[in-house]
């Protein structure tokens, strides 16, 4: 940590496939978080947010997993910091339910029986929005060491970041910019291009993976028509669409902690192995 | 009227929270679609067939819905199709033996890199 910095403390929730396929989303994010003088804090026995919000009314028990992460990072007094896409929509879409009283919150809350009701307390934030509102990017385009400069790097937002745009708040959910001033921060230059909020094709790529090489197959090609060198994005799902369903794709795809990481200059440090397997 | 059924359209407004009576046929939902090509009725279609009671017809055909949540976003009416598409979808899974995605499906569906949130989404999606 560097001086005149206030050290910020925050309840981290990475989720299953952090812990498991996606490990550098996982890794680089704590390791830039601990450079930039920010403690992520994991949950206490956290578990799965089931990766797809129910949509459903009457379904109870399916946002059980993201209440009780939500309730424990009200206990701890810190907001809640997601940095996989799914996760982040999962569990800030449940906490709505929760916020907005009703139905599912009555439920909940006479399944759970807390000794205090939980209604939604917690402030749920991605990390991208950790680094613009809580850190800054003028403090962290201060920090970088090593810019991609001259770099065209394409974002890559899908769906599950930005939608729905009334409750995930994250950004104009038609024409963000979130990642795109990251871009600017890490010294890279963003490439603007229509199917960055488009979907790869998410879990039909288990059933059908014909129709994810189409739909990745458009948001690829339509990158690489505006001349990107490289794609980023915040979910392992879209990762693996992106990187395994384009035809002659020839465009890598990284998560944007990797990037975030290595312009810091600490993507090697204290070895790749050990970093991120605390739990 | 053949192909309709009350008590089914009942419980997918009720489960979806849909007011389909909002909806003006401007299509922009099915114009969004990424998956419009694959289904064999559209967003649009959706609608106005659960406005009809049609929605037997509707229970054989959800599972190509991406869960993108474009319809959702960009429907100039706040309609929200893919909620009704959710709620017909558990309305068949949610009865027994109708999974549509089975646990020793999973193995041979499986390659080294595939997150493990594909495979839990597709069970949210497809099974109970």
């Amino acid at each position: 940590m560097k001086e005149g910095q206030t050290i910020m403390i925050f309840s981290y929730y990475p989720g299953c496939t952090l812990k498991t396929k996606a490990k550098d989303l996982d890794r680089y994010a704590r390791k830039s978080a601990e450079y930039l003088g920010v403690t992520l804090e994991e949950l206490p026995e956290w578990q799965c947010c089931g990766a797809s919000y129910p949509m459903a009314r009457d379904e109870i028990a399916t946002k059980l997993s993201s209440v009780r992460a939500l309730m424990s990072a009200k206990e701890l007094d810190h907001d809640l910091v997601t940095v996989c896409s799914a996760c982040h929509n999962v569990i800030k879409q449940v906490n709505n339910d929760m916020k907005n009283g009703g139905n599912t919150a009555k439920k909940v809350n006479n399944y759970l029986n807390p000794e205090v009701e939980y209604n939604g307390e917690t402030n749920v934030i991605h990390y991208l929005e950790m680094l613009r509102d809580k850190i800054g990017f003028d403090v962290l385009s201060k920090a970088v060491r090593k810019p991609f400069a001259g770099k065209k790097i394409a974002a890559y937002y899908g769906c599950m970041l930005l939608r729905p745009g009334k409750v995930m708040q994250m950004d104009n959910p038609e024409n963000p910019t979130i990642m795109e001033d990251f871009i600017r921060a890490i010294g890279g230059d963003p490439v603007i291009y229509p199917y960055r909020n488009e979907c790869c094709g998410g879990y039909i790529t288990l059933e059908d993976n014909c129709i994810a090489e189409k739909v990745s197959g458009k948001v690829l090609s339509s990158a690489q028509e505006n001349g990107a060198e490289l794609i980023l994005t915040a979910c392992p799902l879209c990762l693996y669409n992106l990187t395994k369903c384009g035809p002659e794709n020839k465009i890598p795809v990284y998560y944007f902690t990797e990037l975030l990481a290595e312009a810091l200059g600490v993507k090697n440090e204290g070895g790749a192995e050990n970093v991120g397997n605390e739990q | 009227m053949s192909g309709t059924n009350s008590d089914l359209t009942e419980q997918v407004l009720r489960t979806s929270g849909v007011n389909v009576r909002k909806c003006m046929r401007c299509g922009k939902c099915s114009g969004t679609c990424p998956s419009y090509g694959e289904m064999e009725y559209h967003p649009h279609q959706f609608v106005y067939m659960v406005e009809k009671g049609e929605i037997d017809a509707l229970m054989k055909s959800s599972y190509r819905c991406l869960s993108c949540m474009a319809c959702v976003e960009r429907c100039p009416r706040g309609v929200e199709p893919l909620k009704l598409i959710e709620a017909v979808r558990l309305m068949v899974v949610r009865q027994q033996g109708q999974n549509h995605l089975k646990a020793d499906q999973i193995p041979g569906l499986l390659d080294e890199e595939l997150p493990q949130q594909a495979i839990v989404s597709a069970f949210r999606k497809y099974s109970k």
